[in-house]
């Protein structure tokens, strides 16, 4: 009889426990569900300025200075004049083949430097590797005029090369690399050289594989860097031939200056290919942004 | 050794090479996978920066002959009001932009990280600007501060019959709208840093704080900041980096009168860009790119400084 009691004792209070927490789970699921609402409120609030930009580039004039996002009427006329002329092409042909080729030189060079610089011992390492990391503390802006007076030195004003060169290594992307060289085991090197394969294939062969993430973090980063970098093409392009996406795009909107839904357009070229890339990549590439960050 | 053809041409360099120990061969190829970046950083960091510095003390219009003339320009730079104008600017650019997109970064990643419905859905969406162009973007927000009723902000704003703001028109707002999209444009990659910085946090520290019956905010004043301190000194001297050199936006959004109304948007890359390109005063705008070399240099010290005292 004694126990029963207990019993119910112990259940009562249990229950009364359960309630209690049931509150307070729901108070709790409750504040869960403002801090979402608000998170995602503020993430729309992040794309709208990209929403508008992509509805307006299908709208007509009339309708570019209303606030609805589906245009009324949407239409293709802006791309097919904006692309009419074959500028936006040229400028678009430009700044991929420089962002690919600046990319392509980035994640051999620099890393075929992070590893020589994690992966060999000589006298003169330390020098070395202190001095290429200095340079990161060289703006860009500091050096674009005696890049330009090299450039008209040597005849690479208004050329890709001309363009490119100053972009071809980064001190970000050796010590991004020398960081991810650490964690390949040496013995996996010395095995390959017992098995007859010379330094270059080592590189090549057995550690650049082991680095693939790192090598595609560095690789987003130079892309993006290069495909959006403004300053510099400014200063050395004249010819409209030559001009990459961003210096194209302020040429043309200067151009349309009241066209809202043509420089929209244009815009919009510019950034969807990134955007796409994201899109398609995006778990992909917010690890390659947390790498390249934390460890560059 | 024997061989009598050792020492000339390509097979005497060979067997040089074979005649080294292993060692000797892997400093011989440490040096030569070396040697066409040695080349680059010297002929495009170095001497450019050496360039660069020497020719702030010369007078050049890139046309004419270079003359000495010591520390004219300088003292120049110095006696020049539009110079400390821009100065101010510059550290208005910073002063107002890091605090503001840090914090805004900290608070959507700190609730960010407790929430999972969606998660990665979200985190995409404050992501995507980052992954835009600073001149694509510069002319999509400049069209949205255009007056009504061209304008989205000012059409907004009349719909719910607020008065209109002249945003890029006028001379104290211009600068704040001028940052508004580069802080924008740079809140996402804050925020994935300040949530790998608080996953790296160990999960014990709240669970004893939990038992411990603690507050909410002390878990986040004594627990969570302190310890994200290693990621929160690395985004402040990230983004005070970028906002020294703020040029993309500035330069895009005010091309009818650069750095305008009244300089009042002008940074110092932007003053640089005009003395270089547009005044071809190369020894002038040379000084001033060291003094934004200085600036920099004190602030990315200052990292280091913060970073060894943890």
């Amino acid at each position: 009889m004694a126990a029963t009691t207990d019993e119910l004792t112990v259940r009562a209070s249990s229950s009364a426990l359960l309630k209690s927490g049931g509150t307070v789970r729901r108070l709790r699921r409750r504040g869960q569900t403002i801090r979402w609402l608000l998170l995602f409120a503020g993430g729309v609030a992040m794309v709208m300025p990209l929403a508008y930009m992509l509805s307006t580039s299908f709208k007509f004039p009339f309708e570019v200075y209303e606030l609805n996002l589906i245009p009324e009427e949407p239409t293709l006329e802006n791309y097919a004049y904006v692309l009419g002329d074959g500028r936006f092409m040229q400028w678009f042909w430009n700044s991929t083949l420089i962002a690919t080729l600046t990319t392509i030189s980035n994640v051999l060079f620099d890393s075929l430097v992070g590893y020589t610089l994690c992966k060999f011992d000589f006298r003169g390492r330390n020098v070395v590797f202190i001095a290429i990391l200095s340079t990161l503390m060289i703006p860009t802006e500091m050096l674009v005029i005696p890049w330009y007076l090299m450039s008209q030195q040597f005849g690479w004003l208004d050329t890709t090369w001309g363009i490119m060169f100053p972009g071809l290594m980064t001190a970000f992307g050796v010590f991004l690399m020398k960081q991810f060289f650490e964690s390949v085991p040496d013995d996996f090197l010395e095995a390959a050289r017992i098995d007859g394969l010379n330094e270059l294939q080592i590189w090549w062969s057995v550690a650049m594989p082991l680095v693939r993430p790192a090598l595609a973090a560095l690789a987003i980063f130079v892309f993006l860097g290069n495909w959006t970098a403004f300053i510099w093409p400014l200063i050395v392009t004249n010819s409209q031939d030559m001009y990459t996406l961003p210096v194209g795009l302020t040429t043309f909107s200067v151009e349309q200056s009241v066209e809202w839904e043509l420089i929209m357009t244009g815009a919009a070229i510019s950034v969807l290919p990134t955007l796409l890339v994201f899109l398609l990549f995006q778990r992909f590439i917010i690890r390659g942004v947390v790498m390249a960050g934390l460890k560059g | 050794m024997s061989d009598p053809r050792t020492g000339s041409g390509e097979r005497g360099v060979v067997s040089l090479f074979a005649g080294l120990s292993l060692r000797g061969k892997r400093v011989v190829w440490a040096w030569s996978f070396l040697a066409v970046p040695i080349v680059f950083y010297v002929a495009v960091r170095f001497y450019p920066t050496a360039n660069a510095a020497l020719i702030s003390f010369q007078d050049w219009n890139l046309l004419g002959e270079r003359t000495w003339t010591g520390l004219d320009n300088y003292a120049t730079l110095l006696a020049d009001p539009v110079f400390w104008k821009v100065l101010g600017n510059t550290f208005l650019y910073l002063l107002i932009g890091t605090p503001t997109s840090l914090v805004l970064a900290f608070v959507v990643a700190w609730q960010l990280d407790k929430v999972r419905f969606l998660h990665g859905t979200i985190r995409a969406l404050y992501f995507l600007p980052f992954m835009t162009s600073a001149v694509a973007m510069a002319w999509v927000w400049r069209w949205f501060y255009q007056p009504v009723p061209i304008g989205l902000f000012n059409n907004l704003l009349a719909t719910f019959g607020i008065s209109q703001i002249a945003f890029l028109n006028s001379t104290s707002h211009a600068l704040p709208s001028v940052l508004a999209p580069a802080v924008w444009a740079g809140l996402g990659f804050q925020v994935i840093i300040f949530m790998a910085g608080l996953r790296a946090i160990p999960k014990t520290y709240y669970e004893a704080a939990h038992i411990d019956g603690v507050s909410s905010w002390t878990i986040l004043t004594e627990i969570t900041l302190p310890l994200l301190k290693p990621t929160i000194v690395f985004l402040v001297v990230f983004s005070s980096i970028g906002f020294l050199r703020i040029f993309d936006h500035v330069f895009n959004m005010t091309t009818n009168n650069p750095g305008g109304p009244l300089n009042s948007t002008k940074p110092l890359v932007l003053m640089i860009y005009d003395t270089a390109f547009n005044s071809f005063d190369m020894g002038y705008a040379a000084a001033q790119t060291v003094v934004l070399f200085l600036i920099l240099l004190v602030i990315s010290l200052l990292q280091l400084r913060l970073l060894r005292d943890r």
